[in-house]
């Protein structure tokens, strides 16, 4: 197993109280999977991505332990974790175009961040790897400036592997795209994981339809809680969760002309974080909801590989 | 690269014929006659000399051509490097008397504005990441920078000068001096010009500290700064890189403070009588010198152009952003 979490807690210190932005989650990721993890916003998908790597400042780890390799992650030391930083789990940011220093060449950049880092800058292999997402190497004299959006995107993607990570988490690394750069950059995250730069990787998105066509399982978030963990096509075909259900099914289908049948959402709103409800949180929007419902249910596994936190899903 | 530093030297010549026009059209829209004060210096009693003696200086000074006429020869010599000649110090030419101020004044100058930018960088970055350095001292550099040079200036000529005693507070030297390369001579300098020097570089200081702290704080907050640190820069880099980004603004900030730096040293120089040329302009209104006054002024205008000039040219170097826009492949 590459990435065991374990009953992971994560506040989000505020003045109002504590926001229970990841309350007990537990999953892992396996060798060689690419995971999709769902969610609208505020579901806690970004916080459980960014808590993997670097907790910002107003962010606490609270409770449950990490495991990546066999080797407990010490998630709020931020020292501890710079051992684990780009050569066990590295990032794919969400803002690729302003990830680059504006007044540093590229090439020196990363050579210098290479160097800060105790490892030897290899020009031949940082070449190749940038062939392999279509950049000449020109780009490594150029500064960021003179890079187009989608240019930049892809150096980031090469810096973030450069020294073949074991987990790579993309957070939401498509929603600033075109479609067609979508594809691209989906095609690549694919081509890291087949050719062995990354061993498995964890890819964040808001967009079920397009992590659908790269990930072997998708797990779908909902108010910091996990709702459904299952392989790509199960998840997307046969969802048990009633929210996966409502999520699959608001999503537009080809061929379907939406002026005679509207395009429904879930109707309702998540429940506030701060004081989070009793029981399963999916409840009041829920139309399957019954008594036990006031009681969390567990992520129990109710097929191979097909986790469901509901009590109706059997 | 060419047609950048093209435009930029038009705009600076523009910039010159205006601030030159203007000053030569300051002192003649002066109230008062710079004739009439000679005269009466001179002190002569007979109508018919001092008729005579009006008439010598009015042509002398080329007083009574028509504006225009003057306009034109004010321009002609002044590219002939010719600057008239002083009434205040008659008959010294303007030009000897801005050599013998100006070295005071750049002595003043140079290192106050090169040492208080430098400092107050570094110290406004080290206070960035102090909590308690930026809760103590920082207001402290608020108050400094809101203080005017003047009021400071009497300050700390009170508190060091007059109440301490450490410090003299008028003269560039001891009056009991002769310029020389003695050691008193030079110990007497240095202790005269401690005073001025040191309220412009406190005023100047706080002001860039304030601005470097901000800008730190800004830049440590930046999405490179935390990309980095997903990918566990040490401190030291993300710090390197945070610095020398936050220290562009304050260069274009060197450049538009240059202006209110050299006003400030002028008035700072007259607090203390230091003989440079903020003294000058003092004397120069007070004996309607025209010619004076227009030549210290066109000093200024050119130092303060050609500080620009170099500060647009290091911003170049330093940031390649705005090398982009200067046409071709960058």
């Amino acid at each position: 197993m590459a990435l065991n979490v374990t009953d992971l807690r994560v506040y989000y210190r505020t003045l109002r109280g504590e926001v229970k932005a990841l309350d007990g989650v537990t999953f892992s990721v396996a060798d060689g999977e690419i995971m999709g993890l769902a969610g609208e916003s505020g579901s806690g998908k970004s916080t459980l991505a960014k808590s993997l790597i670097r907790l910002d400042g107003r962010m606490r780890h609270v409770g449950g332990t990490v495991e990546l390799d066999g080797k407990t992650m010490p998630l709020s030391d931020d020292t501890g974790m710079d051992r684990f930083r780009f050569r066990e789990v590295s990032l794919i940011p969400q803002y690729s175009m302003s990830a680059l220093n504006p007044t540093r060449k590229i090439g020196k950049m990363v050579g210098e961040l290479l160097e800060s880092r105790g490892e030897r800058p290899e020009r031949a292999e940082l070449e190749r790897r940038l062939e392999l997402v279509g950049l000449s190497k020109d780009v490594l004299d150029r500064y960021p400036i003179e890079l187009s959006g989608g240019m930049k995107q892809r150096v980031v993607m090469v810096v973030s592997t450069l020294l073949n990570p074991s987990l790579l988490i993309a957070d939401e690394i498509t929603s600033a795209l075109d479609v067609s750069s979508q594809k691209a950059v989906a095609t690549t995250l694919l081509g890291f994981r087949d050719r062995g730069l990354v061993t498995s990787m964890m890819v964040v998105t808001h967009d079920i339809s397009l992590v659908y066509q790269i990930a072997d399982t998708i797990m779908v978030m909902y108010a910091g809680r996990l709702a459904e963990k299952a392989p790509a096509d199960v998840l997307v075909t046969a969802p048990r969760h009633p929210y996966t259900k409502q999520l699959i099914s608001a999503l537009p289908e080809v061929g379907v002309r939406y002026e005679d049948r509207r395009l429904t959402g879930i109707p309702g709103n998540p429940p506030s974080l701060l004081k989070p409800p009793g029981g399963c949180r999916f409840r009041d929007r829920c139309p399957l909801a019954f008594e036990q419902c006031a009681e969390q249910p567990p992520f129990a596994e109710v097929a191979p590989g097909h986790f469901v936190a509901c009590w109706k899903a059997e | 690269m060419r047609r950048y530093f093209g435009r930029k030297l038009l705009i600076y010549g523009l910039t010159f014929f205006v601030a030159v026009t203007i000053n030569w059209m300051i002192p003649r829209f002066m109230p008062g006659d710079p004739v009439q004060s000679m005269l009466s210096r001179a002190n002569v009693a007979q109508p018919a000399a001092v008729e005579a003696m009006r008439a010598h200086y009015t042509a002398m000074f080329g007083l009574d051509l028509p504006l225009w006429q003057q306009y034109l020869n004010f321009w002609g010599s002044l590219l002939k490097g010719d600057l008239g000649i002083s009434i205040w110090l008659f008959p010294t030419p303007v030009s000897d008397v801005i050599v013998r101020a100006v070295p005071y004044t750049l002595g003043l100058l140079i290192p106050s504005i090169l040492l208080s930018w430098f400092a107050g960088n570094r110290f406004g970055a080290f206070a960035a990441r102090r909590k308690w350095l930026d809760n103590s001292v920082l207001p402290i550099g608020y108050v400094l920078t809101a203080t005017p040079y003047m009021w400071l200036a009497i300050l700390l000529a009170w508190a060091l000068g007059i109440v301490a005693g450490i410090f003299p507070v008028a003269g560039a030297y001891g009056f009991d001096l002769q310029a020389s390369w003695s050691w008193t001579f030079l110990g007497s300098l240095a202790q005269h010009w401690f005073l001025p020097f040191a309220s412009l570089f406190l005023v100047a200081f706080g002001g860039w500290a304030i601005g470097m702290r901000n800008m730190i704080i800004y830049e440590l907050e930046a999405d490179y700064v935390n990309y980095l640190r997903a990918l566990g820069a040490p401190t030291r880099l993300v710090r390197r890189y945070a610095f020398r980004n936050a220290i562009l603004p304050q260069v274009t900030g060197l450049a538009l403070q240059l202006g209110v730096l050299v006003a400030g040293a002028l008035v700072t120089e007259i607090v203390f009588s230091y003989p440079g040329l903020g003294h000058l302009i003092l004397q120069a209104i007070q004996n309607q010198d025209f010619f004076l006054l227009q030549g210290t002024f066109l000093f200024i205008v050119i130092g303060v152009l050609i500080a620009n000039f170099i500060i647009d040219v290091a911003y170049v170097l330093v940031d390649p952003r705005t090398r982009t826009g200067m046409g071709g492949a960058a």
